[in-house]
């Protein structure tokens, strides 16, 4: 399918931005961390587009090509995806944590209770 | 024979592709969670394994029609199974079937 | 067209309230992800992307939404700032790609410098025809030997912060001949997803795969024995106190074949150094350290669904 050449790399930075969006602006922790989730996903399909040679071949040497697509992209991406559900992972059970200590993960409530407590000790 | 191989491997594939999409269909507009399950269950059960079938008529037997075969008994084995549990999780959640709910209701839709 | 779908499905993500939807929308997006990278020649990366996204993620997201509530609030904020600052960094974004190579483009300044040399090379230095595995396992192994080390400290991690779990059982619902049909159906899918993840690890060096899928797979065979059969059993059948052993052992093995190199005189990690013929070396080394990849990345991924799904509920 031909595409003007520039459209993928702008549909990655629309998914980025929404990822970003979410983290900014959303409240709850979840949502967040998913938003996290859809900018790290962008970032892989922006380096593997960049990996792509047109008329290539995946990076496995066989007899039938002769023209195949950078295989280094790919080896970095998939470090990042499995450290990516690792931190994924890790920021899952500190909200877990989060909900048991503050009864909620909404960010609002968080600070308020945050607030209340240094003015407490105060 | 390699062009009927072809006919056959088209209408395959055009037949499951049409199955997906009435799956689809009937995903959005079919009232209730088990009106919806079961038009779900119409892309796996028959819409993929014949878009496979399209698939590997279109190849030299081999490994890669191996592993065809072996991923649409995957999947028609899996899909019951997940509709059974996913319906088994509706009902705990309180779900109730149309025709329970509406008994009264089915004999007028019945003479309409 | 998948391109589109995706903006689709991460607008509707943004936009919906109900935690659990914009989970599977997640999903639904990984899943996506990975078609894309098939299309963009990345067979490993998709495979990876849909063992990984569209499978561990949703599970950890779904099991921790189990505790946390599925529903968000709404935002009396006004969301314009924020609006304003994420439509300056996209344009800024966009302006700064505006001169960026082409999709597809052979001559593109990723193309030139080192890849060439992995692509001629690859085959004559490490005897493997999956580019990737011979630059992720060999080239590139000391930044996979971290990694490693990074899965399994974040294994640590959810260990310290949610515990390992006691073995008593989730909620179980349903009538007992229920659960029975779903016990035969995935007692006779289970070796085969085994049989199927040593498949992968050991063919990774000829074919899309290797020891991060395989872990992942062979990880996932075990959660569905554990949604099935109940967590009592499943921690008769693989005892969480292994599991960080476990873990440790792979990060061991990557480590020792490292330092098994040092011990001949050679660079750290330099397979060459394993036996007489520096090609049956490299395989030797590949075929180690994948399986130690492959035993940190279960070990690990089994561990924090441990965590996840045996935290009680805060009432």
């Amino acid at each position: 399918m031909e595409l003007p050449g520039l459209f993928n790399y702008w549909v990655v930075v629309v998914l980025m931005m929404a990822g970003f969006y979410v983290v900014i602006e959303q409240g709850n922790l979840v949502k967040k961390l998913i938003g996290l989730g859809l900018f790290q996903a962008s970032v892989f399909i922006f380096y593997i587009s960049i990996g792509k040679v047109a008329d290539g071949a995946p990076p496995i040497l066989g007899d039938a090509a002769e023209l195949y697509s950078n295989p280094l992209p790919h080896v970095l991406i998939l470090t990042a995806i499995v450290v990516g559900v690792a931190t994924t992972a890790v920021g899952l059970s500190l909200i877990v944590r989060i909900h048991e200590q503050y009864g909620s993960v909404e960010e609002d409530d968080i600070h308020r209770a945050d607030v209340q407590a240094d003015e407490d000790e105060a | 024979m390699s062009l009927l191989l072809d006919i056959l491997s088209g209408l395959a594939l055009l037949a499951g592709s049409l199955l997906c999409i009435t799956g689809g269909i009937g995903l959005w507009r079919l009232p209730g969670v088990f009106c919806r399950m079961h038009a779900a269950s119409l892309n796996d059960t028959l819409g993929t394994p014949l878009i496979l079938l399209g698939l590997m008529l279109q190849m030299e037997p081999s490994l890669t029609t191996l592993k065809l075969v072996c991923i649409a008994l995957f999947i028609m084995m899996t899909n019951p199974s997940a509709t059974h549990a996913l319906s088994r999780a509706a009902l705990h959640g309180g779900e109730r079937p149309l025709a329970d709910r509406a008994a009264g209701a089915e004999d007028e839709s019945s003479k309409r | 067209m998948l391109l589109a779908l995706l903006l689709a499905v991460a607008f509707a993500a943004v936009r919906m309230r109900d935690l659990f939807s914009v989970v599977m929308l997640f999903s639904i997006y990984s899943l996506l992800t990975a078609a894309l990278f098939m299309d963009l020649d990345a067979v490993d990366v998709a495979f990876t992307e849909a063992a990984v996204g569209a499978g561990v993620s949703t599970i950890l997201m779904l099991a921790s939404l189990r505790l946390v509530g599925r529903s968000e609030q709404a935002r009396r904020r006004n969301p314009l700032l924020a609006l304003s600052v994420v439509a300056v960094t996209g344009a800024a974004l966009i302006y700064g790609l505006s001169d960026a190579p082409l999709l597809g483009d052979p001559n593109a300044p990723a193309q030139q410098h080192v890849a060439p040399y992995y692509i001629q090379n690859a085959m004559a230095d490490t005897g493997v025809p999956n580019l990737v595995t011979a630059v992720l396992a060999s080239y590139r192994g000391f930044d996979t030997f971290g990694e490693t080390l990074v899965v399994f400290t974040a294994g640590l991690a959810v260990m310290l912060l949610l515990g390992s779990g006691r073995a008593r059982d989730n909620q179980q619902y349903g009538s007992e001949d229920d659960r029975n049909i779903q016990r035969l159906v995935v007692r006779a899918l289970i070796p085969w997803i085994l049989v199927f993840a040593l498949y992968v690890q050991f063919h990774g060096d000829f074919g899309a795969g290797g020891g991060f899928q395989a872990g992942v797979i062979f990880a996932s065979a075990f959660v569905l024995f554990d949604l099935v059969h109940g967590h009592r059993v499943t921690a008769q059948v693989i005892p969480a106190h292994w599991l960080p052993r476990l873990g440790a052992l792979g990060a061991l093995i990557y480590g020792g074949v490292g330092l098994c190199s040092l011990f001949v005189g050679q660079p750290f990690l330099d397979y060459a150094a394993l036996a007489q013929d520096p090609i049956a070396g490299q395989h030797l080394g590949i075929l180690l350290v994948e399986l130690g990849v492959g035993l940190t990345v279960f070990s690990v991924i089994t561990a924090i669904y441990y965590a996840f799904s045996t935290r009680e509920q805060l009432r």
